[in-house]
């Protein structure tokens, strides 16, 4: 009861304020107008998206972009009291913390993928990257083939290792593919010569070498073996939430702004040891600059 | 709770190679088993020679085994695991470290040492606290009648003890399972590390831990019925040491 009464006391004041009010508000909208706060689930250490500076607050790329949302459902909903609380999330407690309500937004460096669209909704694609591996520069590994019969690291459960275990099986590449369980922990693997290459997908890799001990040591491949779409993870069936955050997103493509944000995380030294990753911004993400997609099937991006 | 729950994900094909997910998530049990087991018989055969070390009559054997046991019992696990994933092999010799580290299964069998060492500590403990708790006695008499050192453990003490201590074995043979799931941070891809790469793939995080807690639930309660009968079959009827008395209660 109470519910629906504040829903009416927010919608009226929508009406009031003249902003598109003949829809009714619901899903995470009408939670967020309800309670007043907006959660944002965020990764500890997913250099340069979403991870803590030196004051334990949560920065990046993808951080950025989702301040521009709350930005516009604050706009939407007319409300500038609307609270932003930030909460760490993993892999394995994002979907359900975003399923029970607790947070409203994953901004982060998650890959859409069609699987994945089963349980939840991605926004438009905020960022693509490519598989590709890192090696140490002395071993002289350029492509894929450099690989055979050598022991390859990657983060179990993601999409790289399963790329690299295809490849392996269709090329008879004769890899021995080792998970670890975190990007760093790889990294690990490729320094102390347990694995000879560490794939992943190639903005982290860059993240990896940059904070390094010895960055001109390692070498990110030419070659890629395919494509992520990174986007914002949303609640699932919600059309009203994401037709709102997917417009926050094309209208910052559209915007002069995105080059300097792009610049920001990529090109310019990052808190809090003002590391530079220095990557120039892909083909692939230019595309979805101009023509912006929420497609998790990574043909579209090529 | 805006959850698609979806069990049939079980049977959809799993993307790392041809199979379902269920197969996925059974290849890791096989893999949780392997470990718990090799890590079980380390435990048992270092735990035995830590506990009786700890109750001989010479205090510098007393001594190292004390140190043994503080090392072992006082690290926690994962740090263990990771010293001797990362850091042992740079400590030896290049050669030594490289053959090492291009063992195939290297993460199997560090694990599986990890566990066993880990576990070899309490293991040694218990022992020990089942020898104490035997009468003074047995031990003069043992020796009264002529009986060496190892006579004496052999035939008189050990078997005692070990009955005493069988029922709290079955907890840490339990715990021995439970903790191969530390090893998915050396990349061994047991149980939970398949429930993990499961829920990375799917999405679908409820289905995959589930299965994997009903399967761990499922060995853990072969492993202690298996233990009960174990202990029935050794008891020493009429005996208040050495397991579950007789009928009618303790005696």
């Amino acid at each position: 009861m109470t519910i629906s009464i504040k829903a009416s006391i927010a919608a009226f004041a929508i009406a009031m304020a003249g902003t598109a009010a003949a829809q009714q508000l619901d899903g995470t909208l009408k939670k967020v107008a309800d309670t007043g706060t907006i959660t944002i689930g965020h990764r500890e250490t997913s250099i340069p998206f979403s991870y803590y500076d030196g004051n334990q607050k949560p920065v990046g790329y993808s951080i950025d972009i989702c301040e521009r949302i709350v930005k516009a459902v604050r706009a939407r909903l007319n409300r500038s009291d609307i609270q932003v609380k930030y909460l760490p999330v993993t892999s394995a407690t994002r979907i359900p913390l975003m399923g029970n309500g607790t947070i409203d937004l994953e901004c982060a460096s998650t890959s859409n993928t069609l699987d994945r669209q089963q349980q939840v909704a991605f926004s438009v694609t905020t960022f693509v990257t490519g598989n590709r591996f890192l090696s140490q520069k002395s071993a002289q590994l350029r492509s894929i083939d450099d690989l055979k019969g050598k022991v390859v690291a990657s983060t179990s459960g993601t999409a790289n290792i399963r790329q690299i275990n295809e490849l392996n099986e269709t090329r008879g590449l004769g890899m021995r593919i080792v998970p670890v369980k975190e990007h760093a922990e790889g990294f690990l693997m490729v320094e102390t010569g347990r694995a000879s290459a560490f794939v992943m997908d190639d903005i982290l890799l860059y993240g990896l070498i940059a904070n390094a001990k010895q960055p001109d040591r390692y070498q990110v491949s030419e070659e890629s073996l395919s494509i992520e779409p990174y986007a914002i993870m949303l609640r699932r069936d919600d059309p009203q939430f994401k037709a709102l955050v997917d417009d926050t997103i094309k209208a910052l493509y559209a915007s002069g702004e995105f080059d300097a944000l792009y610049d920001r995380w990529y090109r310019s030294p990052l808190p809090p040891k003002g590391i530079n990753l220095n990557v120039a911004m892909s083909e692939a993400l230019k595309r979805v600059v101009a023509k912006p997609t929420d497609s998790g099937d990574p043909a579209a991006y090529r | 709770m805006a959850y698609q729950w979806n069990w049939g994900v079980l049977f959809a094909p799993s993307p790392d190679g041809g199979h379902t997910y269920l197969q996925t998530l059974l290849d890791g049990l096989g893999v949780t088993v392997k470990t718990a087991a090799l890590a079980w018989l380390i435990a048992l055969a270092m735990g035995l020679v830590v506990g009786v070390a700890r109750t001989l009559p010479y205090r510098k054997v007393q001594a190292a085994t004390a140190v043994y046991v503080e090392v072992f019992r006082n690290i926690p696990l994962i740090v263990q695991m990771f010293l001797w994933y990362f850091v042992l092999p740079e400590l030896l010799p290049t050669r030594a470290g490289d053959w090492i580290k291009q063992l195939p299964d290297a993460s199997f069998y560090t694990a599986a040492l990890a566990i066993g060492m880990y576990m070899s500590a309490r293991i040694g403990e218990q022992l020990r606290a089942g020898i104490e708790a035997l009468p003074k006695g047995q031990r003069n008499a043992g020796l009264a009648l002529g009986l060496t050192l190892p006579q004496l453990y052999w035939h008189v003490l050990l078997p005692n003890a070990l009955r005493t201590v069988l029922p709290t074995m079955t907890s840490d043979c339990l715990n021995t399972i439970k903790n191969t799931s530390v090893a998915l941070t050396i990349g061994l891809a047991e149980l939970t590390a398949q429930a993990h790469a499961m829920q990375e793939f799917s999405f679908q995080v409820f289905e995959a831990f589930l299965t994997a807690t009903m399967a761990y639930l499922a060995l853990n309660l072969i492993v202690i019925v298996v233990m009960r009968a174990l202990e029935y079959k050794l008891r020493i009827p009429g005996r208040a040491v050495g397991g579950r008395a007789a009928k009618g209660g303790r005696a």
